[in-house]
């Protein structure tokens, strides 16, 4: 009680400093979570986003540029595969279901991409969810008809009843306009993967859009493929990567999203060291400001002697108020958390579609709180000691 | 029986010169149980050295201080820190209030580390020096008179077998200055604690019926003055 009492007098005499070391506690603290949180929930939403495919089927070239471009319709497509190589892997007796997509227009930047109704009648792209649609109905497969994301028309302002204009390639640029008018008769309902910021039209009209090579108008860009065992996977791995060399098959996906991150994972040690050191500094701020008052807070010490105060009181009261410094600072620290986590979350969600978990429990919100209160704790240590040592008879002036 | 019996009291100091200097060199003192005794001395005679060792806040190089039956030289720093704030209530010349608390919580620190703080019987005290209206109050919100008796309600809210007092009136007027001396016997009576006062103000030692002089007890200012 006592104790109590002497932390919160201190804490509300040196107000300011409080206030001040708080907020760089509360900072830290934050991107310290943040980036730990973002590190975590990335990787698993991302090896674990495959819309309900096993494997995708491209041009030859890399199985990650194939994977970003066919799930996460990111990158570009590394080349066509022909209508044959579709209508193969398709009626292969190892594959349960193939949905080829044609990519090469789009919308204001937002991508267009040409498939078959399939994709959203016969595909789970998590367990047990199908794309439904929000309003509007879907497509027809034969008409200049489009069913949009839900993040893609949000961001489009588009409705069922509108229509619109398609831009040639991949990246917006408003000379590249095509003649085609579009209807829209659809809008998915959020599913939170890639496939909400893309604008779904029939595989045909996107192959036949005018200005396309005639020549490929049957070609695919990619075909997404639901396996019927685990064992096919390997199997057709080996039959087109290892022994093919015209095509790629890239299976697992999952992992071969982990391989991306491992790739980054330099990137997300640099972070998170840098969030540590953020975090080290913002204890040293603790440090700094206790000790700096140390000389205001002589006379106070050497009065709570006088009363009778044990050195060992005085020495837990200020490493105690250096923890409760380190405590105030972490509860403003979730809410420094909350704030970079939600704007994280909308970046990712606009680039990618997908949206993270971010309140979903992570260990980092217990260590890091603990481990911060620890830090300012320790940080206490050094003004404690200079307190510990404060001479009573000193700092009692005057002597008569 | 003596409350406090002091005998061959030594306390020096490191001089800037490196030497050693007697600061406080006392024979034989003693006070008994309920006693109020003022000593004369001037300003520099070591008056308040010879507080703070009775007090435990400094530690002598050589002698007894027996306190209560206890002798504080062989006690430890904890041990005198103890008994200091169960024995012990002291009034400062400035004094010495916390003034980041307000004045109840002053007064009730001033029971936290000896016998735990009581909110009513601090709010008691500061009544009985005429501060009900001022609990919450601090210090600086108060009259230097209003706080020396906040000083006063802290040092005797223990209820302390012996007060010192040091220069209490010190910074007080005349009119605050008697009030605030009366006030000090009158608590110490009613809370049969002993009091130790030290002075140079004639007033103030014209009020008490026993008065010794600081110069004569500090064999360091008779040896210092020879």
């Amino acid at each position: 009680m006592t104790l109590a009492l002497i932390i919160l007098r201190s804490l509300r005499q040196h107000l300011l400093s409080t206030v001040i070391t708080a907020l760089s506690i509360a900072l830290a603290g934050g991107l310290l979570m943040s980036v730990w949180v973002v590190k975590v929930q990335s990787q698993a939403t991302f090896t674990q986003v495959n819309t309900g495919f096993d494997a995708v089927l491209g041009a030859r070239g890399s199985k990650l540029q194939l994977v970003l471009n066919a799930i996460f319709h990111l990158e570009a497509s590394p080349g066509n595969l022909a209508a044959a190589d579709y209508e193969f892997i398709k009626h292969h007796p190892a594959v349960k279901l193939a949905i080829p997509i044609a990519v090469g227009d789009n919308l204001r930047g937002y991508r267009i991409v040409g498939t078959v109704p399939e994709l959203f009648s016969a595909v789970e792209y998590a367990p047990g969810k199908k794309f439904t649609l929000g309003s509007g109905q879907l497509f027809n497969p034969v008409a200049k008809e489009a069913v949009l994301g839900s993040f893609a028309a949000q961001k489009l302002g588009l409705h069922a009843g509108d229509t619109f204009h398609p831009f040639h390639g991949l990246i917006y640029d408003e000379r590249n306009q095509h003649a085609e008018t579009y209807l829209v008769t659809g809008v998915l309902a959020p599913s939170n993967t890639p496939a909400d910021k893309v604008i779904w039209v029939p595989l045909h009209g996107l192959q036949t859009m005018a200005g396309h090579d005639p020549r490929a108008a049957t070609d695919v860009s990619a075909v997404l493929i639901q396996l019927r065992s685990p064992a096919a996977g390997f199997m057709l791995d080996m039959m087109y990567n290892k022994q093919g060399n015209r095509l790629t098959f890239a299976y697992p996906i999952g992992a071969i999203m982990a391989e991306l991150f491992n790739k980054i994972g330099w990137f997300d040690q640099v972070l998170t060291l840098i969030a540590y050191l953020v975090a080290l500094v913002s204890a040293g701020g603790v440090l700094v400001a206790i000790y700096n008052s140390m000389a205001a807070r002589r006379r106070d010490i050497a009065i709570l002697r006088a009363l009778g105060a044990h050195r060992r009181t005085i020495f837990g009261a200020i490493v105690l108020e250096a923890a409760a410094i380190g405590f105030l600072g972490m509860l403003a620290g979730f809410a420094a958390y909350a704030g970079i986590l939600t704007a994280v979350a909308a970046i990712i969600r606009a680039q990618t579609g997908v949206l993270l978990n971010a309140w979903a429990y992570n260990p980092v919100m217990l260590w890091a709180p603990l481990g911060m209160i620890g830090l300012c704790a320790l940080g206490g240590l050094l003004p404690a000691w200079k307190a510990y040592r404060t001479d009573i008879a000193e700092n009692l002036a005057p002597v008569s | 029986m003596s409350l406090l019996t002091i005998s061959s009291l030594q306390k020096s100091f490191r001089t800037p010169e490196g030497g050693r200097k007697i600061i406080v060199d006392v024979a034989e003192f003693s006070l008994a149980p309920g006693q109020q005794l003022a000593l004369r001395g001037e300003s520099g005679s070591g008056k308040t050295t010879f507080l703070h060792l009775i007090a435990g806040i400094l530690a002598a190089d050589s002698g007894s201080i027996r306190l209560g039956g206890r002798d504080m030289a062989a006690l430890g720093e904890s041990a005198r820190d103890r008994l200091r704030a169960e024995t012990i209530g002291y009034i400062f010349q400035t004094f010495n209030l916390l003034q980041g608390y307000s004045c109840l919580e002053n007064v009730m620190l001033g029971m936290a580390f000896g016998g735990g703080s009581n909110r009513a019987h601090a709010t008691a005290m500061l009544e009985r020096v005429g501060l009900s209206q001022r609990l919450r109050h601090y210090p600086r919100q108060l009259s230097t008179g209003q706080q020396q008796r906040v000083a006063v309600a802290r040092a005797l809210a223990n209820r302390p077998a012996l007060v010192l007092a040091d220069e209490p009136t010190g910074n007080l007027d005349h009119r605050n200055a008697r009030e605030a001396l009366a006030l000090i016997r009158e608590t110490c009576r009613e809370n049969g604690a002993a009091l130790l006062l030290v002075s140079h103000d004639p007033e103030v030692l014209g009020a008490f019926e026993d008065v010794r002089d600081f110069a004569v007890l500090n064999r360091a200012l008779q040896e210092a003055g020879s």
